[in-house]
């Protein structure tokens, strides 16, 4: 059976075949970010692959990572183009550095982890918090459930984190 | 660096077949909203168009390329309402960087022997069908495996998906919108002086700068027009070329689809303010023979202004970060030193994933571009070099241009071509 859920109005599915999203969305499901990490390697990698991107080993294993990073670049929609979304104008799509593995193996890589800013009880951020979030904003994960074994990652700001005095904005509000 | 010689290449090996094939014929439907026709009626039109430029019959081309994402109609079908028996056909799967890539694989596989002359299309209706925005049947699919961790975000159309790299660009380098809303401000007046043009209205930056804003960076003005059209490109040896009607554009040098490290997920290695082109430079630039420097036009695709502007960086034009003063400094214009797109691109004259601004570089190296400038009584235009307003967009002295073809942040493909000898 495929695992499906209506989210925001739109219908997801993970395919019975797809061992690698189910494994990644049961993770999350369950409250705990995990990453695949190749067993030669050690390296972590996102999204879900089938093999290593630094050395196309095919063995791995999931191991938790922390959910904590700083935001490296965004969107901010403003005209929605999905259905489901024009009644979350303006929402923020994030692009996170975790800080787990950031600047390796080389210096320009990271693992870039996508998702809403949402507030700390899984609503989309309103449009106050928008404008406080930024490049360099510090952010923790959160889950919103989709579906029994199936969870989304997002973003809320890291309240615990030092921010900086002024995170880089589109000039433009 | 720039390979600015070509002492370090082997012109004798197979590898490299610079000069040896060549653009002969070229193509297009009118750009529009609401095509009242089917894409296999659009593509057949364009072709025949094309075959009627080069001076072909249907006997003469037998060979087929096109591209689509499910939104089109496939080559076996034109092929037989034109009558052309084909020896070769593919239809591959691809929007923007096709065109170029594409003229590659034609080259390739008129080498290997498996056919003569290869008709490329792009058939689609864009703005009627399957648009090209993204609004619609594409953003009503359903939301499956790979997909979930962008399309469940709200992170699904073109301009949500390549705005981190735009951002990150402003963010890295100071790049301004204004500097970039040059780019619609000069694609919109080389597009007043093209009567095929969707929009011919000049805009100024501020124009852009001051349109609603889609997703930032990104205002309504910096985005592409979408549109219904079909665009064909006929390829064939060199030596056939020069038989035909037109002067050939004779292809120097592809890179096709050339890749960031992840294309599956291309922002995970950065800088993701840099794009493809980065790497396709050091294939076009040494097998082409030339560098930036020596190109007279430039083709940067213009899906969104800062698409043009990203890729005339990461190719050379401009020292990395320096693409927003390269923009607005006036180069991009006609009368500039280097002018880009000068149909007004997609960003005024029709969307075509990259098809017309190959056209118009063919045009461009002919001396014969469409413009409004009056046909002399042997037939050809009589080019002013006045672009003012509803005047001339032909370039003078035209004899090299570039290509520089997107698909996305992470993917690209270029064409360097010259005049004929």
């Amino acid at each position: 059976m495929p695992i499906q859920g209506e989210y925001q109005g739109m219908m997801l599915t993970i395919d019975d075949l797809d061992g690698e999203n189910r494994d990644f969305f049961r993770h999350c499901a369950e409250g705990s970010f995990h990453l695949q990490r190749g067993t030669k390697s050690g390296l972590l990698r996102y999204p879900p692959t089938t093999a290593c991107p630094w050395t196309s080993e095919r063995e791995s294993e999931w191991v938790p990572v922390e959910g904590k990073g700083e935001v490296h670049s965004y969107v901010e929609v403003h005209h929605a183009i999905q259905p489901a979304f024009k009644d979350k104008v303006p929402y923020l799509v994030l692009l996170v550095d975790l800080d787990t593995q950031k600047g390796a193996p080389t210096e320009h890589e990271a693992l870039r982890v996508a998702g809403n800013l949402m507030t700390a009880d899984g609503e989309f951020a309103p449009p106050e918090m928008i404008k406080s979030v930024g490049i360099g904003t510090r952010v923790k994960m959160i889950f919103v459930q989709v579906a029994d074994g199936f969870a989304l990652p997002h973003w809320v700001i890291d309240g615990d984190a030092t921010q900086p005095e002024t995170p880089w904005r589109y000039p433009q509000e | 660096m720039v390979a600015s010689g070509a002492s370090d290449v082997d012109t004798s090996t197979s590898k490299h077949l610079r000069g040896k094939y060549a653009i002969c014929g070229i193509g297009e439907t009118s750009y529009r909203r609401g095509s009242d026709q089917t894409t296999r009626s659009l593509a057949t039109w364009a072709i025949k168009n094309a075959m009627d430029d080069a001076g072909m019959n249907a006997g003469d081309v037998d060979g087929m390329l096109s591209y689509s994402g499910n939104d089109s109609t496939f080559s076996t079908f034109v092929a037989g309402d034109l009558g052309i028996r084909l020896n070769f056909y593919m239809d591959v799967h691809g929007g923007g960087s096709s065109t170029e890539c594409l003229i590659g694989i034609a080259i390739g596989v008129i080498e290997a022997g498996l056919c003569k002359t290869v008709a490329i299309y792009r058939a689609m209706n864009g703005f009627s069908a399957v648009r090209i925005g993204g609004t619609g049947a594409r953003s009503a699919a359903p939301v499956t495996g790979d997909q979930i961790h962008h399309r469940a975000y709200g992170w699904q159309s073109a301009g949500q998906m390549f705005a981190p790299s735009f951002l990150r660009h402003m963010y890295d380098y100071g790049t301004t919108p204004e500097q970039v809303a040059h780019v619609k401000a000069a694609h919109s007046n080389h597009a007043s002086n093209n009567p095929k043009a969707y929009y011919k209205t000049r805009l100024t930056p501020e124009d852009v700068v001051n349109s609603r804003v889609i997703c930032k960076p990104l205002h309504l003005l910096d985005c592409c027009v979408e549109t219904d059209n079909a665009t064909c490109i006929i390829v064939t040896g060199i030596d056939r070329a020069r038989d035909c009607p037109n002067p050939p554009a004779v292809i120097q040098a592809i890179a096709g689809r050339t890749c960031k490290p992840r294309a599956d997920m291309h922002y995970q290695h950065g800088p993701i303010s840099t794009v493809a082109g980065y790497y396709a430079k050091d294939i076009l630039w040494p097998n082409a023979g030339v560098g930036p420097e020596d190109i007279d036009v430039t083709g940067a695709y213009d899906a969104f202004t800062f698409t043009a502007m990203l890729q005339l960086e990461d190719y050379g034009f401009c020292k990395k970060g320096e693409g927003g003063d390269y923009v607005s400094s006036g180069i991009i214009n006609l009368g500039g030193a280097r002018p880009n797109n000068t149909s007004g691109g997609h960003l005024c004259e029709g969307y075509t994933h990259g098809m017309s601004m190959v056209i118009e570089n063919t045009r461009q190296l002919r001396g014969e571009v469409d413009d409004f400038c009056p046909i002399g009584p042997d037939g050809k235009r009589q080019h002013t070099y006045d672009y003012a307003e509803g005047g001339c967009r032909q370039v003078k002295g035209a004899e090299l241009t570039a290509n520089l073809g997107w698909a996305n942040p992470g993917t690209g493909s270029a064409m360097v071509m010259a005049k004929d000898r």
